[in-house]
């Protein structure tokens, strides 16, 4: 094990080096995907090993800093599920950016940054679940957190890509600021601690202590996850960076939160009171479906894509809250369902979320532009992209047999044992969740009909999507491996379930449940509750689709198929702009939210200047309501805003008076010396 | 042996029997109006007729408008094999259960949605959007209120829930069933395109949702879509009939208990088919705005099915 750490460390490093010496080149180019490849492989077989053996992998360096224990580093098993998470993202990504980072030879960014950054965040990343202290996590989260910042501001020259970048990196920093006034009170005020001490020192904490390390722990990786109302840096952040680089922030990057959730709240907190869980639980469940609500009113491509992935965090944290409430009344069983059910959605977000945004980023790529207004009829220019984003869009919409149903399938399984919860009060909110993720994922499929169907289908919309390419082999190669791992993984949960099982395995007292959920083809839950099997039910729908056909042949079916225009009611002669657009596909869906929307519509027509009955041109315009940044953000930029001012009369540029300041200082702390 | 070969005749039988429900609802719809009507057995003419019709297929559409009326049959056949229709426990009732049913029922919309789209005309535009709408209410719906009978009866598996009823027939009548019953019918209508939230034999563009995002099928393509379509309605009124009132159903696979469950089955589509006649006859269809206050009102129904469930276990 030790030497795939160390292959680990080395790749990503050489494939940093090899940035930085000419990542301008195309050889340059593919050494920095070779280099994250090898490195994310690496990982990934590191973690695998370790789920797989069951022992964890420890390595100490303690002269590499020598300040405290120095770093140490540990991987157990919920690390190792997360390392994984980590290689399946990034493998693939790492391969479509080799041919996708082409286009930035035009000046626009620096490939050298791009690929150093790119190796290096994902090196911090994969340390931040190897961290064994609060220093080494702190360090790692703060390098990931820097490395994915700039990754973000690729694209400098555009203001707005600048903005995105300020909104992250001022997000991002409140979080830490939060992480470590968490692991300040949890350690007891020392940053050397090892994870080991905390474990066996958290019992003795007060529970106001308990709570208020919780809050901060749920705040400060609330924001790295984009749980609401925390989420306001997501949708600007993702769709600004390099495709490849937003399938890993969606995909990866925000998983690291919740790695740090169930590290804090069940690992080294050993779990809480039931609120714990339902503040998780409702949290998520509100994500979840403004989400998806606000990605259905999103014509940009990428930030549709990010939207949903505030929806998906919701639904993983619906299944690890649901934990949480079972774990604080000791239905242990349940509880490893619901965190099963969040774990393996975060493995399957994990690869259809990449494969989206890698596919949105080959249709950027050939179009340049993400308003999917101006796309249209790219199946038949692009099919290869195409074929993969319609696996993508069905595997989020949860359709069976792929692998968005089958985790959805256990959180709505582990919602469903709410009902052995003893309190009615906290049991009722079983059913809301349910009723909310119900409704979240039939929302999910009419967005996704949305984005597949206009993007896609029909008639192209522009110039640029008439002349759309496919893109290159590279860019394909891994989309089609994030396509199969959609498809592996929604076939395969009699392999993925137990292994998960085995993560959780005696974490926060949690039992063994991979006998409870040992099955040959179904997934059983506990207490026999449903069952199911994504496997047979594939088999079952291709034998289907053999057989119609079959027995239209048999049958001797007319056969003849005659292409023709489509029918226009007499009018002949279609063009694109008869089609029906993103906006008027979501219209109906505006107008039942409306309350949650608040559209304003502007319509300017402008008449002939000789006859009103004639109409020049109309002009249609109509927003929705950023409801979080008007009335959460605003009112605190204000704030910091003015607070910026008032301390702004300290800084009178007079040098006297800084003389005063430092003097009036000393004297201060010298009393205090004295005093204290 | 028995069990998988009763799996087939069931399909079979739901399969064959599709057309005439629709016949059959068409035929007391026309009557209840003064009509004559088309014969119960004018269905099965327009399938046969449509299955020899050549294809016409739009310039502008792709694969996906070839593929989709075989992936809307699929689908909808297969989930045939997952509810009860004539008998319980059936030997498929571990591949899936109702969310495996309720999903596939959306695999299928959501491919029908997407081949609307894919002709590029604004009639289909127009039916896609308006048909996800409905489902992505509807769906939800349709899982809660069945969520409300597997709480009682311990399982999401449509067998066990169906034998739980048999075991506890007060159990019919607990709040948690009556308000799943009334919101799974209001989904049905809206589900299977009928009135009041569409108009199965409208062709005015405005109004249409079903048959705006089918306008530009022919041949054995609607073949397929419309036998899909009407295999749908079945299902639906099957899950009312058999969930909600499950007596009749053969729980031993002997030929007398099997002939009654046949024939207890045709009963009670027969009645659902009464009702449905009446309804759409009584109710005018709604705005297509109004629709989905309607869809909301059975959404909470349901709701309040799965917490009464849950807090009366």
């Amino acid at each position: 094990m030790q030497s795939l750490f160390f292959l680990m460390l080395i790749a990503y490093g050489l494939g940093a080096l090899a940035a930085v010496m000419g990542g301008g080149t195309a050889i340059g180019r593919w050494l920095v995907a070779l280099g994250a490849v090898v490195g994310a492989g690496a990982g990934l077989a590191l973690g695998a090993t370790v789920i797989i053996t069951g022992t964890s992998f420890a390595l100490s360096v303690p002269e590499l800093l020598p300040l405290g224990d120095g770093l140490a580093l540990r991987l157990d098993a919920l690390g190792a599920f997360f390392l994984v998470v980590i290689g399946v993202g990034a493998i693939p990504a790492a391969l479509y950016g080799a041919g996708y980072t082409a286009a930035y030879n035009d000046g626009r960014a620096s490939l050298p940054l791009l690929g150093a950054m790119f190796n290096l965040f994902l090196l911090t990343m994969s340390l931040v679940t190897l961290a064994d202290n609060v220093l080494t996590f702190l360090l790692m989260w703060e390098g990931m957190s820097l490395a994915s910042y700039f990754l973000v501001i690729t694209e400098s020259g555009e203001e707005r890509v600048r903005n995105a970048g300020l909104w992250y990196i001022a997000m991002t920093h409140a979080g830490f600021a939060a992480l470590v006034a968490m692991f300040l009170l949890l350690s007891g005020g020392e940053l050397t601690a090892s994870f080991v001490n905390m474990r066996s020192t958290s019992a003795f904490l007060g529970p106001l202590t308990r709570d208020a390390i919780f809050l901060l722990a749920l705040f400060g990786f609330g924001v790295k996850a984009g749980i609401v109302p925390l989420h306001i840096w997501l949708p600007m952040a993702h769709p600004v960076a390099p495709s490849h680089v937003s399938a890993l922030m969606s995909g990866v990057m925000i998983k690291m939160g919740i790695y740090g959730l169930m590290r804090v709240a069940l690992d080294l907190l050993g779990g809480g009171p039931v609120w714990w869980g339902g503040v998780v639980l409702s949290l998520g469940a509100v994500s979840a479906l403004l989400g998806v609500l606000y990605a259905l009113m999103e014509h940009d491509l990428k930030r549709l894509l990010a939207y949903h992935s505030v929806e998906n965090i919701g639904i993983i944290l619906i299944g690890i809250g649901a934990g949480l409430v079972f774990h604080s009344y000791g239905l242990m069983t349940l509880a490893a369902l619901g965190f099963i059910g969040g774990l393996y959605h975060t493995i399957n977000h994990a690869s259809f979320k990449g494969l989206l945004f890698l596919g949105a980023g080959s249709v950027l790529h050939a179009t340049h532009t993400r308003n999917m207004e101006e796309m249209g009829g790219l199946i038949k220019k692009m099919p290869w992209t195409a074929l993969f984003f319609l696996i993508g869009s069905a595997a989020i919409s949860a359709l069976p047999p792929l692998n968005g149903f089958a985790s959805e399938w256990l959180v709505f399984q582990a919602l469903l044992g709410g009902f052995n919860i003893p309190v009615p009060e906290v049991a009722v909110l079983m059913p809301i969740a349910v009723g909310m993720l119900a409704l979240t994922s039939g929302l999910a499929a009419a967005c996704f009909v949305k984005a597949f169907g206009i993007t896609f289908l029909a008639l192209p919309r522009s110039h640029e999507a008439e002349h759309a390419h496919e893109s290159s082999l590279s860019m394909r190669i891994g989309m089609g491996i994030l396509a199969l791992a959609c498809v592996g993984l929604g076939l395969a949960p009699f392999v993925v379930v137990p292994a998960i099982g085995g993560v959780l395995n005696g974490l926060g007292g949690l039992p063994d449940t991979r006998q409870t959920f040992t099955f040959n083809l179904s997934v059983q839950s506990p207490s026999g509750f449903g069952q199911m099997s994504p496997t047979l039910v594939m088999l079952g729908l291709l034998m289907l689709l053999a057989l119609v056909p079959l027995a239209m042949w048999i049958l001797r079916v007319n056969r003849r198929l005659r292409v023709s225009d489509s029918w226009g009611c007499g009018r002949a002669g279609q063009t694109a702009r008869m089609e029906y657009t993103a906006t008027s596909f979501a219209e109906p869906l505006r107008r039942v939210f409306a309350e949650l929307y608040r559209p304003t519509k502007v319509l300017t027509v402008e008449f002939h200047p000789d006859s009103k009955y004639f109409v020049r041109s109309i002009a249609y315009k109509s927003e929705i309501a950023p409801l979080f940044e008007r009335l959460l953000y605003d009112p605190l930029l204000r704030l910091v805003q003015f607070a910026a001012r008032q301390v702004r009369h300290l800084q009178a540029g007079s040098l006297h008076l800084y003389l005063v300041y430092v003097t009036v200082i000393l004297l201060i702390l010298l009393l205090a010396a004295r005093w204290f | 042996m028995t069990g998988y070969l009763l799996e087939f005749s069931q399909a079979l039988l739901a399969l064959l029997l599709a057309p005439g429900l629709v016949g059959f609802v068409r035929w007391v719809k026309a009557r209840l109006q003064n009509r004559r009507g088309a014969p119960i057995r004018q269905p099965y003419f327009e399938l046969a007729k449509l299955f020899g019709k050549d294809v016409v297929m739009s310039n502008n559409a792709s694969w996906l408008f070839r593929f989709a009326p075989y992936i809307v049959f699929a689908s909808t056949l297969a989930v045939t094999f997952l509810v009860p229709l004539i008998a319980a426990p059936l030997p498929f009732d571990d591949i899936g259960d109702l969310l495996v049913v309720v999903y596939l029922l959306l695999l299928g919309t959501f491919f029908l949605a997407l081949a609307g789209l894919d002709p590029g005309t604004a009639f289909g535009g127009m039916g896609s959007s308006r048909e996800m709408t409905v489902a992505a209410i509807a769906e939800p719906t349709i899982a809660l209120s069945i969520f409300s009978l597997a709480l009682g009866a311990g399982s999401t598996n449509l067998s066990q829930i169906v034998t739980a009823t048999l075991t506890q027939p007060g159990s019919a009548l607990s709040p948690g069933h009556l308000l799943a019953f009334a919101a799974l019918f209001i989904v049905s209508l809206a589900e299977t395109g009928r009135l009041p939230v569409d108009n199965p034999s409208t062709h005015l563009e405005l109004t249409m949702i079903h048959e705006a995002m089918i306008l530009e099928y022919s041949g054995r393509y609607l073949a397929l879509i419309e036998w899909a379509s009407w295999l749908k309605l079945t299902i639906f009124f099957s899950l009312l009939a058999n969930l909600f009132i499950p007596w009749g159903l053969a729980l031993t696979f002997t030929p007398a208990a099997l002939a009654v469950a046949v024939v207890t089955l045709i009963l009670k589509l027969g009645i659902l088919g009464v009702v449905v006649a009446i309804v759409e006859t009584r109710i005018a269809k709604l705005r297509l705005f109004r629709v989905p206050e309607l869809l909301g009102m059975s959404f909470l129904l349901a709701l309040l099915g799965v917490t009464s469930s849950f807090l009366l276990k």
